[in-house]
């Protein structure tokens, strides 16, 4: 067998990942796990590395983990955001990069509102860059730990029968996790309204449904999306009542999925849009908790494996 | 100093006089001339393997003087015209401030007596390009422009266009659209389709374009007045155009050096030097423009030569600024279409010559005797790579760099003054 080495720097998006790196990744998300189950929850391995967190969007979730995930590996971690930045100041996105260069972080995790802006900042640090988010791109980390939840539920993430319903069309989540699901063997078949669906997403390797049936029929796993009500600007949507009824998962339709079928959100949830709030809290088939458990898990695996190609 | 120059051996080629032969060439006192007199000493150019021809004239370029002389200048943008082989270019009135009256067309004017090319000025159509009400095209006229637009910014009051094509038509004014509906493609920054899906950028639909060409054909049939649609990148804008013609409406068309040789996977791995406006397409419009330009649907080419710095390009792909520039390479880019056998040398003529001047109304396109003498030397066979280090323009702005290209303008001369010379 050929000697495998994970040679990516930078974490920017998921098209660039090989199986082996996703398989990877995974097995050493999965053995850092028991290092957040154990008394004192920390271990040395990144002692004396620097982590940046660079949110120029608002975040809760995702930069918690980020955090706690780097400081369970005994970074020093720093959180810089928009508000607090020089960016309100109008100093331009390389300008505050090549300023924090000059301080030798070793990597600087982004969340970016602008698609690509990762990428360009790769492109002027000598850290690694962990894209935590950029526009309606990608979410790398978010899109590994929804795979690492279902191997845990499925056993293995070949031959699978995905469902995300929702916003396809601007979630970054659903564009990661269709490249990596497809990746590893696994369908994703995608629905929500027409205006979600563009026809381009079969390029990414999503089957697009033309009804919740199709959809839903069998499904091992069903993701949903969170409607974001900031976008009300550009008329997608009549109204959140009519997606409630129309495109909500609610326990009668989750009925047409495989009985062991999983249900998965990446958060914040819109109860009672988007998600059913009995479904989203049924303790046989909800992983969603599961979801941010393993966050920290994959993200420790990110800021090792980074540093360490580095 | 007497500008009397006898051009030998090139191969000469003027459409309009049904020349194209090795010929020797006289330039007397900045005029062509049939012959010369004993007395007159003429300089000798020797022009053997090259293209002698009508002064390139580019009818649509962005020399961001007055307002933004850090990106170019008239005299920087007029000098990259003639290294690129244009004795004459269009200039597009969104500057700062717009070219909607006469004081600023003067001043554009004015300062284009200084340059290396003839420079016609673009005036706006509405004032400060606002869409709102018309700019004052006479006293403007009055002043040197040659047509009026409101390019960057789509006319989208119809009736506004209607009556710009009618005041435009009294004036003798070509009136230049850029065409594309704005609320589409709103917030867009580069083609839809699947390349803009996995980037995650907003795209802008081909429709966008679609619509306000058809828009601006159907007011041109009502009209009875002709228009001039800028820059052409959708297969559906060419055969709307090819379409338009044959019921006879008085409408032309220009495209771009881009269009013809660069697609939307330009822009992969967020290359701003990628980003215009109406953006790369996809391989298929691609094609279909080349088509249009070979069956003369498309009768320009023209290169919206747009001077950006790195302060609107070093930026994030959804902020940078839309356009490239294109004065020096667009001779190379359009000898590929005679090297693939789409067009011949003399339809590269009426593309980058015959038809801009005829279109505008302004001298040139023909080695005439008794014409002045503006004209093109081009080496169609030069192999050299486009490098930043040679570039003429104050910008950078070009996804070319680095490209190997074959063909350039070895001379350019306007009036019998040399204004390029890369032959001795």
């Amino acid at each position: 067998m050929k000697s495998y080495h994970f040679n990516h720097k930078h974490i920017l998006d998921f098209s660039r990942f090989s199986s082996q790196d996703i398989s990877f990744i995974l097995d050493t998300a999965e053995s850092f796990k028991e290092i957040s189950r154990r008394p004192i929850k920390k271990v040395p391995a990144l002692r004396g590395n620097t982590i940046i967190n660079l949110f120029f969007e608002p975040s809760t979730r995702t930069r918690l983990s980020f955090e706690i995930a780097a400081k369970r590996m005994s970074a020093d971690t720093f959180n810089i955001s928009a508000s607090t930045s020089s960016a309100t100041k109008g100093e331009s996105l390389i300008d505050t990069v090549r300023n924090i260069n000059a301080m030798k972080p070793d990597v600087i995790i982004v969340r970016h509102s602008h698609s690509g802006a990762p990428h360009m900042i790769a492109r002027h640090t000598e850290g690694s860059v962990i894209n935590a988010g950029d526009g309606i791109h990608e979410h790398p980390s978010q899109g590994l730990l929804d795979l690492l939840t279902v191997r845990d539920h499925k056993k293995s993430l070949d031959n699978l029968k995905i469902a995300i319903i929702g916003d396809i069309l601007h979630s970054r989540v659903a564009h990661s996790d269709i490249i990596g699901f497809t990746t590893m063997g696994s369908k994703v078949y995608i629905y929500g309204p027409a205006t979600f669906l563009p026809r381009s997403l079969s390029s990414m390797g999503a089957i697009i449904c033309s009804s919740m049936e199709e959809a839903l029929t069998d499904a091992d796993v069903v993701m949903t999306l969170r409607i974001q009500k900031e976008r009300q600007n550009d008329p997608l949507l009549p109204s959140f009542r009519e997606y409630s009824k129309l495109y909500g998962i609610n326990q009668r339709r989750i009925q047409l999925a495989k009985p062991d079928a999983i249900i998965m959100h990446p958060g914040p949830i819109n109860r009672g849009i988007e998600l059913a709030p009995d479904v989203a809290d049924d303790p046989r088939r909800s992983v969603i908790l599961d979801q941010v458990t393993n966050g920290v898990a994959v993200r420790m695996a990110l800021l090792y494996l980074v540093i360490g190609a580095s | 100093m007497s500008n009397n120059f006898i051009i030998k051996n090139g191969r000469v080629i003027d459409p309009l006089n049904s020349m194209d032969q090795i010929h020797n060439l006289i330039v007397v006192n900045g005029r062509i001339a049939s012959n010369a007199t004993s007395d007159q000493e003429l300089k000798i150019i020797d022009a053997k393997g090259t293209l002698v021809m009508p002064g390139l004239i580019d009818m649509h370029v962005h020399l961001r003087e007055p307002g933004q002389e850090y990106k170019e200048d008239i005299l920087s943008g007029s000098k990259a015209a003639a290294a690129g082989g244009f004795t004459g270019v269009a200039c597009m009135p969104n500057t700062d401030p717009v070219n909607d009256c006469a004081a600023v067309t003067r001043f554009i004017l004015e300062r284009a007596s200084q340059g290396f090319c003839r420079v016609y000025p673009v005036g706006a159509i509405s004032k400060k390009s606002r869409g709102e009400s018309l700019a004052e095209f006479g006293e403007m006229k009055e002043a040197g422009i040659v047509a009026v637009s409101d390019d960057g910014l789509p006319v989208i009051d119809s009736q506004l266009m209607r009556r710009a094509l009618e005041y435009a038509g009294g004036l003798n004014l070509r009136v230049i659209s850029h065409s594309e509906e704005p609320t589409l493609g709103k917030g867009g920054s580069m083609n839809e389709g699947s390349v803009s899906m996995n980037m995650g950028l907003k795209g802008i639909p081909t429709a966008t374009e679609s619509i306000m060409v058809y828009r601006d054909i159907a007011l041109a049939e009502y009209t009875g007045i002709p228009i001039h649609i800028a820059h052409v990148s959708t297969a559906m804008s060419a055969e709307l155009i090819r379409w338009a013609k044959k019921r006879g409406v008085p409408v032309t068309a220009e495209t771009t050096p881009h269009y013809l040789s660069l697609t939307e996977q330009e822009v992969i791995g967020y290359n701003t030097n990628a980003k215009m406006n109406p953006p790369l397409r996809t391989e298929e419009d691609r094609q279909a423009i080349r088509q249009a330009v070979a069956d003369g649907t498309i009768e320009v080419i023209a290169t919206d030569h747009a001077p950006h710095s790195i302060l609107e390009k070093d930026v994030e792909f959804d902020l940078a600024s839309n356009g490239i520039i294109g004065l020096e390479t667009s001779v190379p880019l359009t000898l590929e279409l005679v090297r693939d056998r789409l067009i011949d040398y003399d339809r590269f003529v009426h593309l980058l010559s015959v038809n801009p001047a005829k279109i505008l109304g302004v001298t040139g396109g023909s080695l005439s005797p008794g014409m002045p003498a503006d004209l093109t030397i081009i080496d169609p066979d030069i192999r050299y790579t486009y490098d930043v280090s040679g570039i003429i323009s104050k910008s950078r702005n070009s996804p070319f760099i680095g490209r190997e290209l074959q063909g350039r303008a070895v001379l350019t001369m306007v009036d019998g003054r040399i204004t390029h010379n890369l032959l001795n």
